[in-house]
């Protein structure tokens, strides 16, 4: 049996949704789903693993990307609705004993 | 509705859901004797950490402590206390605060009866006449409210805040409604929703110590200099779709349900008769977590995972509820509850709530968790804070 494609996204907030579904690469569609059980079609640019996220709109390089409706980082450069967000464009902002005193949070 | 299992009363008045003779050794250097012991003696486990000597006082107190709270705990029917004779930790406190609880204690000492062999001799001996004393106690009806559920997720993945913390939540709301205790832990993982947790808090003086422990454990990490996602989240949290600390937490934090926070525990503490929602200092790692939830006094863990953690604990037996339902097919020997089903669609979150619920009384009246059956449960430690000198 086909797994359905969803991407699924935790709170109305969140500029971010989980994939759950095998083989999600470019070009693909996936279902778009919210805890209040809309469904929208969502267009993928690049290959995403099971289990990782996808920007359900644009996030400007320096944004907060949202996850949980709480922030999860910040954007390292410019992501665009549909890329993949993981740690290549996703910045930890906390723990940072590399960066200089004040810069995280 | 009335829930009741089937536990042991001690002479204290806690209750076990398991059994066990505990052989303690009182410092790493007693841990092949002990070892011998349990190997020797069925109806033994044995507390095999790597600590008791060569440590500045706080962690030596902190280890005496610790070994105090797990010779206490509800699911130890009588304990053996395996002492070198030279260490650093307090053996004779040691015994003095157990017996307090009117179990069977004993002690042996391998410097005085003349070293190994005669030490296994002798502890052997000991121990067999512990089991016999204990192994016919009788199990007897109880509320669930003399319980307490710690929990912990570990191996996290993406499916891990989505599914499987939202499952322990769901159980941790009814079992605090329900008046028994509940405490969570893995400070590391407050960093970036400490502030929701410090809103829950029942004052503001607990909220303030929830933000300082949570600073606390930051600064350590940062005085190291470097990224700290290197070591946090793990290469496995990061290949699970886990981007930071922040997302990892965020999703941690979910198994803590919703109810109010009544305080922090310090690491070796007993919880004792207080009920509701508790926080215990303790960083994530398994062996270091789970010794800290033991000793609480939990009698059970709810352990949620999304990559596969199999690990258990000698005295405390440990449910895995998995909601990564790929993970659930491929180790469906090691994992307990199959919440990657709420991933599929097919249940919902309460659903597999009181499927779990249903589990935790059976394990509590002595059904065997996974990890259990295949004896998986070494994974023990004491969370120190000072240099090993």
């Amino acid at each position: 049996m086909e797994e359905a494609k969803i991407a699924l996204k935790v709170n109305e907030k969140d500029n971010v949704a989980t994939i759950f579904a095998q083989g999600v690469g470019d070009g693909c569609t996936v279902i778009l789903r919210d805890r209040k059980g809309t469904a929208q079609p969502l267009a993928v640019s690049g290959d995403i693993p099971y289990g990782h996220k996808i920007a359900v709109e644009d996030i400007p390089a320096g944004a907060p990307v949202i996850k949980y409706g709480e922030r999860i980082g910040v954007a390292s450069r410019d992501i665009r609705k549909g890329e993949y967000v993981h740690v290549h464009n996703l910045d930890s902002m906390r723990g940072r004993g590399d960066l200089p005193a004040g810069k995280e949070h | 509705m009335a829930y009741e299992f089937w536990g042991y009363v001690r002479p204290d008045g806690q209750v076990g859901c398991r059994n066990h003779v505990a052989v303690i050794p009182s410092v790493t250097c007693a841990g092949d004797v002990a070892s011998a012991i349990v190997r020797q003696v069925a109806g033994t486990v044995g507390y095999f950490h790597h600590q008791g000597c060569c440590q500045l006082p706080p962690d030596l107190d902190r280890v005496t402590e610790t070994l105090i709270s797990l010779g206490k705990s509800p699911n130890v029917a009588a304990a053996l206390v395996v002492s070198l004779g030279c260490e650093g930790t307090d053996h004779e406190r040691l015994v003095e605060e157990i017996q307090k609880t009117g179990k069977p204690v004993r002690c042996i000492h391998i410097q005085e009866l003349g070293g190994v062999s005669a030490a296994i001799k002798a502890g052997t001996d000991a121990a067999q006449e512990l089991v016999m004393e204990v192994s016919g106690n009788r199990r007897q009806s109880v509320g669930i409210d003399r319980v307490t559920m710690s929990i912990k997720c570990g191996g996290s993945d993406t499916t891990s805040g989505m599914a499987s913390n939202c499952v322990i939540g769901y159980v941790a709301d009814k079992l605090v409604d329900l008046g028994a205790a509940v405490v969570f832990g893995e400070v590391t993982e407050f960093l970036g929703g400490e502030h929701l947790l410090a809103q829950r808090a029942v004052t503001p003086q607990v909220g303030d110590r929830i933000l300082e422990i949570v600073n606390n454990m930051e600064t350590r990490a940062r005085s190291l200099g470097c990224d700290m996602r290197k070591g946090q989240p793990t290469p496995g949290n990061i290949a699970g779709g886990l981007s930071s600390i922040e997302e990892k937490s965020l999703g941690a934090i979910v198994k803590s349900g919703t109810r109010p926070i009544q305080g922090v525990l310090e690491y070796p503490e007993a919880i004792g008769n207080r009920k509701g929602l508790w926080i215990k200092e303790t960083p994530g790692r398994e062996p270091e977590i789970l010794t800290g939830m033991a000793a609480t006094g939990a009698q059970f863990m709810m352990f949620s995972t999304g990559r596969g953690a199999p690990q258990g604990f000698p005295t405390m037996p440990v449910l895995k509820v998995c909601g990564n339902p790929h993970t659930f097919a491929r180790m469906s020997h090691d994992m307990d509850i199959n919440a990657g089903r709420i991933i599929t669609g097919e249940k919902s979150i309460e659903e597999v709530g009181e499927e779990a619920f249903s589990a935790i009384l059976d394990l509590l009246s002595g059904r065997q968790t996974k990890n259990e059956t295949l004896g998986y449960h070494s994974s023990i430690d004491i969370y120190t804070m000072g240099p090993v000198i």
